[in-house]
């Protein structure tokens, strides 16, 4: 009786679409083999070439060959187009092997109701189960691939670059080939004398910064949202509105208009610090005080977002408890003290550490408002006020210094992500997410 | 006593007050410097006063007019590439994100911390593939390109809107199950209009992250007629910063106006944004 579910299945799996034919469902069946065909097309030719491509890093570098009496330049592989290809087709290659399964589970499946003694379904009946039962899948189905092909496929890219040697000078296709190196890179980036001490003075850097800059748009959010939320305050809706305007205006115009405010020379900062007979300050070309400048400037940045996360939570605490505060005589300090500072920290702890993780990567400040510099004669490629990111952009795109970059990205992605994960295990959301309907 | 309490009042207004309007005056003034920054004649950065003694609007006129410097070119390809962003990442973010957040099916919470750790990797690490990808797909310095890059990478950020869908009581969508509609028309009909401060969210902060951005735009667009304009204004900025500092401000004036003008508007959205994603975390 179970012949038929054992048949298709079999079909299938000798060619897609085969068992469905068998099953009688037409349209899907031819579907599926002209999805068949198209891969044996592309994949026959190239698999082969995609991973001798990733394993090899190819072999043959850029020569001169005598061709009769000409000397030719014969092409070597390059190696990280080959890289990247070999990477997509073996996407591709896995986005083929999910349909094939598919198909078999579906051959299989049809086969069994046909045993059972059903029909099988027609293709509009297929169709109608898909957007229904697998509607969500359907749904997700263009992000996913937009997603593996453009984030999960370069950062998997990136890892590897971090295990060869790709870098100036000597390692740069097309006229010499990249090979594998194993732990290399970092290895050098945390021995060799050079690379360590930039990249642990900048770790430093970014630690303080991150600590530095969180806490103080977190408490200045905090101050401005009490002030005006405090009592016998009047035009409450004006200082919010004019407070938010910092976050309104574009950080990309905000950030280098700080540039030309904070200019050394021109600047009309240092022009009223000569007013009050002050002398002008470096902001932005001396190593500390440029440390000073992006913190303050991050802060006219970052304070309006912190204001109105820390408003919405004001808002949202009791009245009742201030009642009964009241009633016990408490003072305004000990109402702050004992009910709403506890009742802001504890709901804005995980904002607290996302923020923190933010402002390691926090590469516009850093970037469009002091590229990093002043530079740092004993640095390699770094300035003062590098942060990790901004560094790792200079040593993409400046110094192609790919593999020491990708390594430094991998680091950072280590360091958010063991933040995030702990935060976000700890948020409501991830622990109750099913209790809420 | 009373007294006491009432002059305590009254000097705690003041000095709230006085840092209130302290506060106010830095958060403003970047921005008035700039706006009359733009209306002084002459380019250079150093000005005796702030309030420029004449006012003029030759700068505003000399960026569309400046042949070496296309920024009327610039702003119409800044305006395409965010408004065709802000079209498919809503539609990606909301389609997805409310499959995620309504649905429970094999591969869900896998897919939702695989989101997560996605968007921990600093985001241009992944550069040089797109590059190389785009290299050899034929998009270099096209504005295609641009827009499915960010397209494809809103749905990483869509964390809040998931949070929003979840606040939605099931039995709303229950209900309309029951009386026979399918998947599409209960989001079509009954959640799409619920969502309504939630798409304001997502559409305006893809529109601005679209508007200025300039990492990305700035290694995809080589040729200046093709570039947007956060690129223009950075190689601006960077090339000739003292000399034609008022030019600068009349493109930054003319950049910030919509952007802000948005938010300033549709504020409350944004508080609701902000604050919904902080309570889910």
């Amino acid at each position: 009786m179970n012949r038929h579910r054992g048949i298709a299945a079999t079909l299938s799996v000798l060619f897609m679409g085969l068992g469905q034919l068998y099953n009688r469902q037409i349209i899907k069946g031819l579907f599926l083999i002209a999805v068949k065909a198209a891969a044996l097309f592309y994949f026959i030719p190239n698999l082969g070439k995609a991973i001798w491509g990733v394993v090899t890093l190819g072999e043959n570098t850029q020569r001169l060959e005598v061709v009769g009496k000409l000397t030719v330049r014969v092409a070597g592989d390059h190696s990280i187009y080959l890289l990247i290809s070999g990477l997509i087709t073996i996407f591709a290659l896995f986005v083929f092997l999910v349909i094939y399964i598919m198909n078999i589970r579906d051959a299989y499946r049809t086969g069994s109701q046909r045993d059972n003694g059903e029909m099988p379904a027609t293709f509009r009946q297929s169709w109608a189960h898909m957007t229904d039962k697998k509607f969500p899948y359907l749904m997700l189905s263009i992000p996913v691939i937009g997603v593996l092909f453009f984030t999960i496929m370069p950062i998997i890219f990136m890892i590897m670059l971090a295990f060869t040697n790709y870098a100036a000078p000597n390692h740069i296709p097309p006229k010499s080939l990249v090979d594998w190196v194993g732990f290399d890179t970092f290895l050098n980036l945390l021995t060799l004398k050079t690379w360590s001490k930039t990249f642990f003075g900048v770790f430093t850097w970014t630690i303080i910064w991150a600590i530095i800059a969180t806490v103080t748009t977190y408490f200045g959010g905090m101050l401005v949202a009490l002030l005006v939320e405090s009592k016998g305050i009047r035009f409450k809706k004006m200082w919010r509105t004019i407070f938010i305007l910092p976050y309104a205006i574009p950080q990309l115009i905000s950030l280098l208009v700080m540039r030309n405010l904070f200019n050394g020379q021109f600047g009309p900062i240092n022009q009223y610090l000569s007013y009050f007979g002050l002398g002008k300050l470096p902001w932005l070309t001396d190593p500390f005080w440029a440390k000073v400048t992006v913190i303050m400037v991050n802060m006219w940045v970052g304070i309006p977002v912190s204001m109105v996360l820390i408003m919405g939570i004001l808002t949202a605490i009791p009245r009742d408890m201030y009642e009964a505060a009241d009633v016990d005589g408490a003072t305004a300090f000990q109402k702050f003290r004992i009910i709403t500072m506890p009742f802001i920290l504890f709901s804005t702890a995980p904002i607290l550490i996302t923020q923190f993780a933010g402002n390691i990567n926090n590469f516009n400040v850093i970037f469009l408002l002091t590229n990093g510099d002043p530079v740092k004669g004993d640095y390699q490629y770094a300035g003062s006020t590098d942060l990790l990111v901004t560094w790792l952009y200079k040593l993409t795109l400046n110094n192609s210094q790919f593999n020491m970059s990708a390594a430094i990205g991998i680091i950072i992605f280590i360091i958010v992500a063991s933040l995030s994960i702990w935060s976000y295990r700890r948020t409501k959301s991830y622990k109750e997410e099913d209790m809420i309907q | 006593m009373k007294m006491g309490r009432k002059s305590g009042t009254a000097l705690r207004l003041t000095f709230s007050y006085i840092i209130l309007i302290l506060i106010a005056v830095c958060a403003l003034y970047p921005a008035v410097w700039v706006l009359l920054s733009s209306l002084r004649p002459g380019t250079s950065l150093f000005s005796e006063t702030l309030i420029p003694e004449k006012f003029t609007f030759v700068h505003y006129k000399e960026l569309f007019t400046n042949q070496s410097f296309k920024y009327g070119v610039w702003y119409l390809n800044t305006l395409k590439i965010a408004t065709l962003t802000m079209v498919f990442s809503t539609i990606l973010v909301t389609l997805s994100m409310y499959a995620l957040s309504r649905f429970r099916f094999r591969g869900r919470k896998s897919s939702l911390t695989l989101m997560l750790i996605l968007g921990m990797f600093p985001g241009f690490m992944s550069m040089i593939a797109i590059f190389i990808v785009l290299l050899q797909l034929n998009l270099l310095d096209t504005h295609a390109a641009l827009i499915l890059v960010y397209s494809a990478g809103s749905v990483l950020g869509g964390f809040v809107v998931k949070g929003f869908y979840d606040t939605i009581p099931r039995s709303l969508d229950e209900a309309a199950r029951i009386d026979g509609a399918t998947h599409l028309q209960v989001f079509l009909k009954i959640m799409l209009p619920l969502s309504k401060p939630m798409l304001t969210y997502v559409a305006l902060t893809t529109f601005t992250g679209a508007w200025v951005d300039f990492i990305f735009a700035r290694l995809v667009l080589r040729s200046k007629e093709n570039w947007t304009l956060a690129v223009g204004m950075w190689d601006l900025v960077n090339s000739y910063q003292n000399s034609n500092f008022t030019l600068f401000a009349a493109g930054a004036v003319l950049i910030a106006i919509p952007i802000t003008l948005l938010f300033v508007f549709l504020q409350r959205f944004l508080v609701q944004g902000l604050t919904s994603g902080a309570s889910k975390g």
